[in-house]
């Protein structure tokens, strides 16, 4: 890391992905909560050194409200239904009798301290999953990954894209179609509202994808070009196999538990097969990219420290450290040490990383959207 | 460049052809302005020229579209983005990428164009747009006027020897339109490029226009030819020629140079004459009133920490009509939506008839005042204008009939059974406002009520207006539509970066600024007359108190 002022720009978005899956790998291998609360602090600080003044920098935001959320429902739910674990009695909820074919369900009952640990483990790894996935959107748009996806993956990555502002789209119809029931003298508020906006926040959203389309194709969005189509065809296939072997194979060897052939081997297998695809786009290659995003030193910085984090907690679990800490006995956990160095080495990019440019410098002058 | 060849067109469902027998040729290098009353097929014609009519629309199409060499049967839209770059109504809804770099691009990497041409054309279409300041802004956070640009840069660096553009100004404020237009007429004069533009505002682009195409709509042939040929018996037609016709001219002029060339005789023969002299004429000081209907005091409203308003004041009276002027974003919706109660003040007061809009219910807030929004289909839900009507009743608890009858005087002959989607969009406009009417609000909030509506809509939109501040409601409305303003304003507030910077009778606002001055006033400055109906109202004195006398060009 040097002191020397660098010009802003954005990141590579691949190197901000690479950084977030580090960090996810870290929060699935795990239920410790000092090593997720961790996670989360480090994502947290790297979002608010580098994130960019843009819209969908509050996505990060808005990723922690749904993990709060997501824990809650997580405890909610055994403490509801869940299977009875002996311990500490915290409080007794009535208990209802099943009938015998309800046999291994239960509603009610004691609720124990070991319980609702291990219910706010579980739920604070899958928060925390959610939240990583979150910072990397504040800190790259979702359009920017697409733009470095390989060609034979282009269209199916806009159609993504799409989909993803589809459901902004919805809530900001729905609050102009809101707007206008008050307009109209209806109840803008409660169930009765609701019932009423369904059909035009739907019609709104609709119209505004069928406009959409129609503008894509007006400017060549999925144009055959020169490409046999067979070609075309074979890439996307290959691509497509290649990633569904990649991710098998990236998983067994995260879980030991999977056989042998479906870790290394599919991982291989995959990385094969999308390089072949990649080989095949580039050969056909009718489309260009604008101004691609370069890969420099910044970008390997960020990418590695991703896998810093990544390599921690696999090292940490190989050496026998203690990623899943006890709650039946309940017992205070301890960090794993090498798991803990790695995600504070996740905290790099927060200087390593370029400053985001400024995209919308004050005064932003024009809000006409309003009525 | 472009060929319709016997061209009919029907909408799925529909009963009759939306275009029949078309046959027009735009040729290479022409500047083409489409015109016609709303509703008349003139979206449908342009959308066909790049095939997205039938493609995106359904129906049937019969006879053939080509354009540079391809048909539109052989070619979908996408395999002549190249040669044609059509841009729809609403900007916004078209964008695909999330900065407005990337969003030029987009066209240029679905064509393949290599990497440094495309960096090159980029930056050529900035400039030509005036965009190079909000290259890396994201496309959400632009005003319409920018979205409106980009959109265009969007199809233009593909290189389209051919350009569509369906009301490309409709929305924008005239500074803003300004620099539209001249980007386009530098595609014209400059690259050859072939424009085929729809445009209600008539008055700001027929003079750029080599041809003029009048859709008259209802199945009649298309008439096409030179603009003083066509517009010179048009039932639409831009002031400056509806001024030509009135002081009897044997040429229309198209342009406020032509006129004010020509109207140095009508200057010195009004020049006796004052606009209030003319029996019938808007009295220049607003009508003495009772009091204010409604009354904001020093409002401050901030979307985020992006100020919107700070510090208007404004007194709106019963019986005027106020026009709200200012360029997008300098805070005339959020003044409206803060009226009629959508939005808290920050810091301030708004009271309407004595009572803060956002506390009160629904369903008096719109008994106190009523607001037609941007995009009035947001206020219709029913599938049919008769259950529209019937509900806008019920709504605002009124005999039955009375929001038909309200939109009979906006919109005579509004089927009943027509769907509110399938409506254009000024007769949408209207059945939202005989909707909002219905409840008979002492406030009437109309924002950008002219966009999308013909010059007979609009004749329509300003009588209703004028019969409503006659019957004592507070008009106001926030518009970039000068000419609406001179015909039916009787103030004028303009604002700036959220603050008032001109509040005054209509005529003196505006007759004096470069920006906001209708044409008429621009042609006969410095006689401070506004309209043509006031120019022909004040030749009919005339000409009953002496002969006419026989000038240049007098019938």
């Amino acid at each position: 890391m040097t002191a020397r002022p660098r010009p802003p720009r954005l990141l590579h978005p691949a190197a901000w992905w690479a950084w977030g899956a580090g960090l996810v790998v870290v929060a699935l291998r795990t239920t410790n909560p000092f090593l997720l609360a961790l996670v989360l602090a480090v994502a947290g600080f790297v979002v608010a050194s580098r994130r960019s003044d843009a819209p969908w920098a509050g996505s990060f935001a808005g990723s922690l409200k749904l993990g709060v959320v997501i824990v809650l429902v997580r405890v909610a739910f055994p403490v509801l239904f869940g299977n009875r674990l002996p311990g500490t009695t915290l409080f007794t909820l009535p208990s209802v009798t099943l009938p015998d074919w309800a046999a291994g369900v239960s509603i009610g009952g004691p609720v124990t301290l070991e319980l609702v640990v291990g219910a706010l483990y579980q739920g604070l790894r899958l928060a925390v999953v959610v939240a990583v996935v979150g910072a990397v959107n504040s800190l790259c748009s979702p359009y920017r990954l697409l733009r470095a996806l390989p060609d034979a993956l282009y269209e199916a990555g806009v159609a993504v894209t799409v989909a993803l502002s589809f459901a902004p789209q919805v809530a900001v119809v729905a609050r102009r179609v809101r707007e206008a029931r008050r307009l109209r003298g209806r109840p803008d508020r409660g169930p009765a509202a609701w019932r009423g906006s369904v059909l035009p926040v739907l019609e709104g959203a609709l119209e505004r994808a069928i406009a959409l389309a129609a503008s894509m194709d007006s400017r060549g969005y999925g144009r055959h070009g020169t490409a046999a189509p067979g070609l075309r065809r074979l890439a996307a296939g290959l691509t497509l196999a290649g990633l569904v072997l990649a991710g098998i194979g990236a998983y067994g060897v995260l879980d030991p538990s999977v056989p042998a052939v479906l870790r290394a081997p599919a991982l291989l297998a995959g990385a094969a097969a999308l390089a072949a695809a990649l080989a095949l786009a580039g050969r056909r290659s009718d489309r260009t990219r604008y101004r691609p995003d370069p890969w420099a030193g910044s970008e390997w910085a960020v990418a590695l420290s991703g896998l810093a984090a990544a390599v921690g907690v696999v090292v940490a679990g190989r050496a026998g450290a203690v990623l899943d800490p006890s709650v039946n006995p309940l017992e205070v956990p301890s960090v794993p040490v090498a798991a803990a160095l790695g995600v504070l080495l996740a905290v790099v990019p927060a200087w390593a990383a370029p400053e985001a440019p400024a995209l919308a410098p004050r005064p932003a002058p024009e809000l006409d959207v309003a009525a | 460049m472009i060929r319709f060849d016997r061209v009919s067109f029907t909408y799925p469902g529909a009963s009759r052809p939306a275009l029949s027998e078309v046959d027009l040729e735009v040729g290479e290098g022409e500047l083409c302005l489409v015109v016609g009353p709303t509703g008349s097929g003139k979206s449908t014609l342009l959308r066909a020229v790049n095939g997205l009519v039938p493609r995106f629309s359904g129906g049937t199409l019969l006879g053939t579209v080509t354009v540079g060499g391809r048909t539109t049967e052989d070619h979908a839209p996408r395999e002549l983005a190249d040669v044609v770059g059509v841009v729809g109504q609403d900007p916004a809804a078209g964008f695909v990428a999330d900065v407005v770099e990337d969003e030029l691009a987009h066209v240029m990497e679905n064509l393949g164009v290599a990497p440094d041409a495309m960096r090159r054309r980029v930056e050529d279409v900035l400039d030509l747009l005036g965009l190079h300041e909000v290259r890396r802004r994201p496309l959400a956070s632009l005003s319409g006027g920018q979205q409106q640009r980009v959109a265009i840069g969007a199809v233009l660096t593909a290189g389209p020897r051919v350009l569509v553009l369906d009301e490309p100004t409709s929305a924008l404020d005239p500074a803003a339109a300004e620099e539209v237009l001249a980007a386009l007429t530098r595609l014209v004069h400059d690259l050859g490029t072939t424009v085929l533009v729809a445009e209600h505002r008539l008055e700001r682009v027929v003079q750029y226009a080599d041809r003029v195409v009048l859709v008259p709509g209802g199945g009649a042939p298309l008439v096409h030819g030179e603009p003083a040929t066509v517009l010179a018996d048009a039932p639409v037609a831009p002031p400056v020629v509806e001024l030509g016709r009135a002081a009897g001219w044997s040429t229309v002029p198209l342009s406020v140079r032509d006129a004010r060339r020509g109207a140095g005789d009508l200057r010195a023969r009004l020049a006796p004459l004052r606009p209030d002299d003319v029996p019938g004429a808007r009295r220049a000081a607003p009508p003495p009133t009772s009091g204010a209907v409604a009354r904001v005091e020093g409002l401050h409203a901030s979307y985020g920490t992006v100020p919107a308003l700070a510090g208007v004041s404004l007194d709106l009276r019963a019986g005027e009509v106020v026009a709200l002027m200012g360029r997008n974003g300098s805070g005339k919706s959020t003044l409206l939506t803060h009226l009629v109660g959508l939005r808290a003040p920050t810091r301030g007061r708004v009271e309407v008839g004595g009572r803060r809009p956002h506390e009160l219910a629904p369903r008096d807030a719109v008994r106190s005042a009523g607001l037609v929004p941007q995009d009035p289909g947001l206020l219709l839900y029913h599938d049919t204008v008769a259950g529209e009507c019937a509900a806008g009743d019920r709504d605002a608890g009124l005999a039955p009939g009375a929001t038909r009858a309200a939109l009979d005087r906006l919109v005579p002959g509004l089927h009943a059974a027509a769907h509110p989607r399938d409506l254009s969009e000024g007769q949408r406009l209207a059945l939202a406002l005989a909707v909002v009417l219905a409840a008979e609000p002492p406030l009437v909030l109309l924002d950008e009520p002219t966009r999308g509506l013909d010059h007979a809509g609009k004749r329509r939109l300003v009588a209703h207006l004028r019969d409503l501040a006659g019957a004592g409601h507070a008009v106001v409305l926030a518009t970039h539509d000068v000419e609406v303003v001179a015909e039916v304003a009787d103030r004028a507030v303009v604002l700036a970066e959220g603050e008032v910077v001109a509040d005054g009778p209509a005529r003196e606002v505006v007759v004096h600024s470069p920006v906001f001055a209708p044409q008429v006033a621009k042609v006969l400055a410095p006689e401070p007359w506004l309209t043509v109906g006031e120019v022909a109202g004040a030749l009919a004195l005339l000409d009953a108190e002496r002969p006419a006398p026989v000038d240049g060009g007098a019938r």
